[in-house]
């Protein structure tokens, strides 16, 4: 039975086969760290897009975790197979536009396409992470979100606190309220250096390193020891003495802490949404991302995380026609509207946002618009554009080490980010030594 | 006539251990000569520019202060987890060496944690220690202990050595077991006669004349902890909090997968190796002097 099945669907494979006309299909494979419901977004994309024309066929593959990706990409170019297209996460961008030939900037492929690509038709704050100084786009935004304050509003009110925090001595205050009925948290945070570094420094418009946090040039230095973030980082330890604020580790592992009710404020990345949604047995928010009231600039803009396409060097004229088309169907507005409201990623072009918010989306759905008003908050400025430090991906390890240190009261806050700057900056100029002149 | 026509000649005894030479160059020198050869390079992660710099990367690695932190830790965890796995497995291994009822079912039950592999082990001991959600962790909170892995070093290094030990434990007491069994009870029954106790009959007859396979547990433990832990530590704490679980073998795959810094790694693979043999060659010198066949 079996095998007269499989005789069967052999038979119409070799029809189907012999029915198509000879005609060449370019593949071209992409590798993703995409799991679950956005797996499925990344299949259905490839889809459709195969379905919209014959001549490309774009092969997805999941290669595993983000990190897993990268390294799949890198041994994978070495022993000179690479895959067309290769998502990478922010972190990366660093490692990726150092390896000058093992890289095609998407600028440069679609101006050699020929394929109609404004650049002024993207969300700066987005894409302006993963372009060159002068504006040049290097990689193609794929799943972008960023950092929001998560509140549950039931705990807020048994706790008689009337409105959500909006500063951050406004969350401080919070947070030692909320101790009383929550005492093993009352204020937590994923991504503690995404956080509490990256998103703290664009925030209040103060840099993370020189030469514009690393986008004009691998010679950048580490600068983020100044008085604001040792301020922030004594305060966060204070707390955490009597767990008005609890560490929840360097990633998003934490999380399941605010879905549980354990810490009613949680300051994570808005892609957590789906996530609370589902399994939040309790009135929820997202606010914007406190600030210092005394900084002037305070907020300027948030940046984002998550991850982009990026093409690989050194690959044939078809398969580089068939990736440009790619990036031309997914940058359809509607499109674009259809992933940002499924997937609850942002949208990155301003025509996609533009279209959602005239739909009447965000009056139902007030917490997605969040992190866009945050991105948009201001036109970027050389701190907020985003940061481009090489080996950024064990750096933050080497960041929330020395947070940690600070946390358990094995160091103070000042002496933390000395020792995080400076090791920080052995990493920069061992990276600046390797990356291609 | 004929054998010496087909065995002649010094061509077969070679012939023979080719497959195992064959396998021992190819997955084990070949791998080993080309992290020498690594450990003298500065490269970018995609292999385009690269720079022989000599011991650079040796001097460099020997001048950081966390480098000799990871040793630190590499000895107090290998250390307890050798001890806690090798005691607790001979313990188990004496209790089910004895004629009880059902000693079949908890033999087999005693092997089933070897066949997790060990990122799972982690992960399902990670459920029952995180705080605020696990089980364990809980019940720590409640007594009164502040059960904090995240943050606090020493309750992370429980952890790791916790999942560790569980995870060696049913290996140890397979060998030991054996080791047992093997002892002919004509040997204990004569010391029985005489009048020896049974801790006596242990320390004087059964342990020595088990020490072939302790000695060799000794050996394959350490190897296990030195490497194999890297699962175990990447789930369960990722080296943290502050370095307090970052091994040697944790920092050689930080550093070169997540670092792509391939030349510091692989300086660091060339010293662990040499750490590695070391410390296998003294105990072959010294402890087996000791072991009675």
């Amino acid at each position: 039975m079996a095998l007269r099945q499989f005789g069967a669907a052999a038979a119409v494979t070799v029809a189907l086969a012999l029915a198509t006309p000879a005609h060449a299909v370019t593949e071209i494979q992409w590798w993703h760290a995409m799991t679950g419901p956005n797996n499925d977004v990344v299949v259905k994309l490839a889809n459709d897009f195969n379905a919209s024309q014959s001549d490309y066929k774009i092969v997805p593959a999941f290669k595993g975790s983000y990190a897993d990706t990268l390294n799949a990409g890198i041994a994978a170019f070495r022993a000179g197979n690479a895959p067309g297209i290769m998502q990478v996460f922010e972190v990366g961008t660093a490692t990726m536009m150092a390896a000058k030939g093992a890289v095609k900037p998407v600028s440069e492929l679609m101006k050699e396409q020929g394929e109609a690509f404004d650049p002024k038709s993207y969300l700066p704050a987005i894409t302006g992470y993963y372009s060159t100084s002068k504006g040049d786009m290097l990689s193609f935004p794929f799943n972008s979100s960023s950092m929001v304050l998560w509140i549950n509003l039931d705990a807020l009110k048994k706790a008689d606190i009337a409105a959500p925090p909006k500063t951050w001595p406004e969350v401080f205050a919070a947070a030692k309220k909320l101790h009383a009925t929550n005492p093993t948290c009352g204020f937590s945070s994923s991504w503690i250096t995404w956080g509490l570094i990256e998103q703290f420094s664009a925030w209040h418009n103060v840099p993370i390193g020189t030469k514009a946090n690393g986008l004009d040039g691998f010679d950048t230095v580490l600068e983020f020891n100044t008085p604001l973030e040792t301020k922030l980082l004594e305060s966060i330890v204070d707390l955490q003495k009597d767990k008005s604020y609890d560490y929840s580790g360097r990633t998003n592992t934490g999380e399941g802490r605010f879905t549980s009710g354990e810490c009613p404020m949680f300051l994570t990345s808005s892609a957590f949404y789906p996530n609370v949604k589902a399994n939040a047995k309790f009135e929820f928010t997202a606010v914007a991302m406190p600030y210092f009231p005394d900084v002037a600039s305070a907020p300027q803009n948030s940046i984002i995380g998550g991850a982009s396409l990026w093409v690989m060097g050194g690959k044939s004229p078809e398969e580089y026609k068939g990736i440009a088309k790619f990036f031309t169907f997914l940058s359809d507005t509607d499109r674009q509207v259809y992933l940002h409201q499924v997937s609850g990623y942002l949208p990155i072009t301003k025509a996609a946002y533009e279209k959602t918010k005239a739909s009447g989306f965000y009056e139902k759905n007030p917490i997605l618009e969040v992190p866009l008003k945050e991105l948009t908050n201001k036109p970027p400025t050389e701190n907020s554009r985003g940061l481009r430090f090489g080996g950024m991906v064990q750096m933050r390890d080497v960041w929330a080490e020395e947070i940690e240190a600070a946390l358990a009261g094995k160091k103070s806050a000042k002496e933390a980010l000395d020792t995080a700057v400076s090791r920080g900056n052995a990493m920069l100029r061992q990276f600046e030594r390797t990356a291609v002149k | 006539m004929e054998n010496r026509a087909i065995f002649s000649g010094k061509l077969l005894p070679y012939l023979l251990i080719l497959p195992q030479l064959a396998i021992s160059l190819i997955f084990f020198y070949w791998p080993a000569l080309q992290a020498l050869q690594q450990s003298f390079l500065v490269q970018d992660a995609f292999g385009l520019s690269t720079e022989f710099v000599w011991f650079e990367n040796y001097v460099n690695l020997l001048q950081t202060r966390e480098y000799y932190q990871a040793i630190g830790v590499t000895f107090v965890f290998s250390a307890l987890v050798a001890v806690f796995s090798l005691t607790l497995g001979l313990l188990l291994a004496v209790m089910a060496n004895r004629n009880i009822r059902g000693v079949q079912i908890y033999r087999t039950f005693l092997i089933v944690p070897y066949a997790v592999a060990p990122a799972v082990a982690s992960v399902l001991f990670i459920f029952m220690f995180q705080p605020g959600l696990g089980m364990i962790a809980r019940a720590l909170q409640r007594s009164g202990v502040d059960w904090n892995p995240v943050l606090n070093g020493t309750h992370a290094m429980i952890l790791v050595v916790i999942v560790a030990v569980w995870n060696q434990i049913s290996y140890n007491f397979l060998f030991f077991l054996a080791g047992l069994q093997a002892i002919p009870k004509s040997v204990i029954e004569a010391a029985a006669i005489d009048g020896a106790k049974p801790m006596r009959r242990f320390w004087t007859i059964v342990f020595p004349l088990l020490s072939p396979t302790s000695f060799f547990l000794i050996i394959v433990n350490i190897t296990y902890v030195f490497f194999n832990t890297l699962g175990i530590i990447d789930t369960a704490t990722g080296g943290g909090p502050n370095g307090a679980t970052q091994t040697l073998v944790y920092k050689v795959f930080q550093d070169g997968k997540v670092g792509t810094d391939l030349g510091g790694s692989a300086a660091q693979s060339v010293i662990l190796m040499v750490i590695v043999v070391a410390l296998t060659a003294f105990q072959f010198r010294y402890v087996e002097k000791k072991v009675h066949y």
